[in-house]
């Protein structure tokens, strides 16, 4: 499985597209905010302007006359540097003005002021018109007053407000984007606990996941639980055919074995009590396999869920013992037990079994005559049980192959045996988060420890 | 019909007609090394003015000068009728800014524009290099006895106090024909009432009406007048200086100032565009020093905004407000009521 995609990283990039949109939405609309208030109030001057200008107008001698008023255009030079136009007209006949930018409006309503945007020697010019009736020799004239401006000090202003929007906009959207990665971890840590919960499970732990999940996660779950009870059943399944065959053959076998020793007792010729005691050899092999392929089936059934029994250690090494105890009497092997109280949590058959592997391996492989000794004792808060013997050793290293299915050594000589003790005795100790420790005594012997936390 | 007609009429006084050729006072060429030649059109005498052009010719000897003087109401009517100029040089900060404005000058910009103040500039259309104040200047002899006055107001009072010492021995601009005359009297009525109140006390003085400050001042060093009103300070001063004029006096009132920028502009017409530049930011350069050495055109420093209780006249739309027609004609209806009464 490649990362091909990461979520994180597109839902980053979906959130980091959705701050840009945003972005720039806020600063166009800004933009457009400042420009608009900008001409908002150019708008407002000009038609201040046109209105005192309009209000300075008068009939004189039978003339409409006009001083223009500083004010008007004090006014109008105040905030920005642009060219001012004025254009003062009685009817269709020019007053006074600087330019013709009256020459496409229609003179607004008396009363009113008109505004427009005109072009004047290819410049867009702003335009407020007034127009005031004024009475002339008894006889009113409409007296239209257009003051006009360019919009360079507009466009500055919005261009100075855009240009700091932009900065605003570009420190939000980093911002956004630093604040969506952290959204997209966090919102995506539920996975990663759960894939680390998967994660750190045993190889034999095949319990459905329980872990809490969010909502869009259920799916996933369901489907991977499913998965699970399905590759547990399968499991089972060739686990409880592997039960059923060994009980199988088993019977037939001891059987077989039975009339093989009434057999060998009858033959006469060296020869064919030879082949006899082979026979019984073989089929001893062929029983051995099959009860520790059972054993074996058991213990992998049984690892799926270790309940969390208190089990003493040194009840399990008594048991273990008193089992192994006959087969040692025939050997002349002492088996020395020395034991403390050491509770750990567990399933006590698992153990029992593991310890007797472990326990028949040593007095399996040590010659007569000799001892082995099973101590149980705590230390740094785990519990041990050491298995140590006076026999031939472990051969060469690296000992952890023994813990192998089938793996047997080659010092083993004729001794009877499946390879699946050391096997069994490690899925034990794996299944109660213990470890198995092989070490060779240098000629001396074998030393099994299997290590257990504490409960 | 008769407002229209009245208006074309004074716009007409105002520029002359348009058909009228330009009317030279002095004119003269630098030739320089190359065929590019920077024509210009100013209202400053050469001999004040030489030094600019000196400047510009030792940085640039390749370009060669053609200075053409005239009056600032024939410069501004010239290049409104559309002459060829590539810098145009005026002492008439209204008609200046009023080409600027309304569409006859080219957009300028380099390091230098960027350095005057903002006080300096109107845009990159218009840039002062010289702030030149308006003074009066008295004869020592013909005042001698009274009192230097050092406001309007105390100036008002000895002119009523000696109206025998001072018939026909007063002169000042004729506003109707000298533009920068237009500007001062223009900013001093809308400044102080003591204007109108100045102005009708010369005027039952019988005064001398000049078109410019160095017939003036020239009158005033040789005795003829015994006062000159708003006369340019540069030319005073350059005047003071010379050899035999001790019998001169400069006067700078205290109540408030007049200052005068002398502006240019590169007007749309030109020809030799990145040359007129030059020559701006060589004008500009003179006009950033601090000091004024033996210059007659002061530099832009010598206003110092912060002790001018007015600054320097603003460059701005308000400088439109008097040379519109009607208001030209009103303001000047008034100047004459108030100045011509003798006649
Ligand atoms: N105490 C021991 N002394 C010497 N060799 C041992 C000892 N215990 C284990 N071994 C070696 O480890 C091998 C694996 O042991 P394991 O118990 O898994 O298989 P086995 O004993 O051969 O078969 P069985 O499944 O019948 O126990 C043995 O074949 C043997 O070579
Ligand atoms: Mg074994």
């Amino acid at each position: 499985m490649t990362p091909n995609s990461s979520i994180s990283r597109r839902l980053t990039f979906l959130l980091a597209c959705v701050a840009a949109v945003l972005s720039v939405l806020s600063w166009y609309m800004v933009t457009e905010f400042a420009r608009q208030a900008a001409e908002r109030t150019q708008d407002n001057i000009l038609e201040a302007a046109a209105t005192i200008i309009a209000e300075a107008l008068r009939s004189e001698d039978g003339e409409v006359r006009l001083e223009l008023p500083y004010s008007a255009f004090s006014m109008l030079g105040a905030i920005s540097e642009d060219r001012v136009f004025y254009h003062v007209a009685t009817g269709t006949e020019t007053l006074t003005g600087n330019a013709p930018i009256n020459a496409n409006l229609t003179a607004p309503t008396t009363g009113q002021t008109a505004l427009d945007t005109i072009t004047y020697q290819a410049e867009p010019v702003r335009v407020a018109s007034v127009t005031r009736v004024i009475l002339n020799n008894q006889a009113p004239v409409p007296v239209t007053v257009s003051v006009g401006q360019t919009r360079n000090g507009v466009s500055l202003i919005a261009n100075d407000l855009s240009r700091t929007a932009g900065i605003f906009s570009i420190a939000f959207f980093v911002l956004a984007v630093g604040l969506s990665a952290i959204v997209a971890r966090t919102s995506l840590r539920q996975l990663k606990v759960i894939a680390e919960a998967v994660g750190r499970r045993g190889p034999s732990d095949l319990r459905p996941l329980r872990h809490p999940a969010p909502e869009e996660l259920a799916p996933l779950m369901v489907a991977l639980n499913s998965l699970i009870d399905r590759l547990a059943r399968s499991l089972r399944q060739s686990e409880d055919f592997i039960t059923e065959a060994a009980h199988r053959v088993r019977t037939p076998l001891a059987t077989v074995r039975a009339q093989a020793e009434v057999a060998l007792r009858r033959v006469e010729s060296a020869d064919e009590k030879q082949r006899m005691r082979q026979i019984i050899r073989a089929v001893d092999e062929s029983s051995r396999s099959a009860g520790q392929l059972l054993d074996h089936a058991t213990v992998a059934y049984r690892a799926e869920n270790v309940p969390d029994n208190r089990v003493d250690l040194a009840f399990v090494a008594k048991v273990a013992t008193d089992a192994l105890q006959p087969t040692a009497d025939m050997k002349d092997i002492d088996i020395g037990l020395r034991t403390e109280e050491t509770v750990v949590l567990g399933d006590r058959v698992l153990l029992e079994s593991a310890l007797r592997n472990v326990l028949d391996n040593a007095v399996k492989y040590s010659p007569p005559e000799t001892s082995v000794s099973v101590t149980v004792f705590k230390a740094d808060g785990f519990g041990q049980i050491t298995v140590s013997d006076h026999g031939p050793g472990l051969g060469t290293a690296p000992y952890d192959r023994y813990t192998n299915r089938f793996q047997r050594g080659e010092n083993v000589g004729g001794t009877v045996g499946s390879g699946l003790g050391l096997t069994i005795a490690k899925d034990v100790v794996v299944a109660h988060r213990g470890t198995i420790e092989l070490t060779d005594n240098e000629g001396s012997g074998t030393c099994v420890s299997l290590i257990l936390p504490l409960a | 019909m008769r407002f229209v007609d009245f208006a074309i009429g004074l716009g007409l006084c105002l520029l002359g007609f348009s058909a009228h050729a330009l009317e030279i006072e002095e004119q003269r060429s630098y030739a320089g090394s190359g065929p590019v030649v920077v024509r210009i059109l100013s209202t400053a005498d050469l001999a004040a003015f030489e030094p600019f052009i000196t400047t510009f010719q030792a940085q640039h000897p390749e370009i060669g000068v053609d200075y053409t003087v005239s009056s600032s109401a024939e410069v501004y009517r010239a290049i409104q009728g559309g002459a060829r100029y590539d810098v145009v040089i005026s002492s008439a900060m209204d008609l200046q800014f009023k080409l600027a404005n309304d569409g006859f000058a080219q957009t300028y910009s380099s390091e230098l524009t960027d350095r005057l103040p903002s006080w300096a500039r109107w845009r990159d259309l218009i840039f002062a290099f010289t702030s030149e104040p308006a003074v009066a200047v008295v004869s020592t002899e013909l005042f001698a006895g009274l009192p230097l006055p050092k406001t309007r107001q105390e100036l008002i009072a000895i002119l009523r106090e000696n109206p025998e010492r001072f018939v026909g021995a007063i002169g000042t601009y004729d506003v109707r024909t000298s533009g920068l005359g237009y500007l001062f009297a223009t900013q001093e009525a809308r400044i102080s009432d003591a204007y109108w109140r100045l102005s009708e006390v010369m005027g039952r003085l019988d005064p001398a009406l000049y078109c410019c400050s160095g017939q003036m001042i020239d009158d005033v060093s040789e005795g003829r007048l015994a006062l000159a009103y708003n006369v340019l300070g540069s030319y005073a001063d350059q005047r003071l200086a010379e050899p035999g004029n001790g019998g001169m006096q400069i006067i700078e009132f205290d109540d408030f100032d007049n200052v005068m920028l002398r502006t240019a502009i590169i007007p749309k017409t030109v020809t030799a565009p990145q040359e007129a530049g030059l020559f701006i930011d060589t004008m500009l350069a003179t006009g950033l020093r601090q000091n004024q050495d033996d210059w007659v055109l002061p530099p832009l420093a010598a206003s110092n905004t912060q002790q001018l209780s007015f600054g320097p006249i603003r460059l701005g739309p308000t400088l439109l407000v008097y040379l519109d027609p009607l208001n030209r004609r009103a303001f000047l209806e008034s100047w004459q009521d108030a100045v011509e009464q003798g006649l």
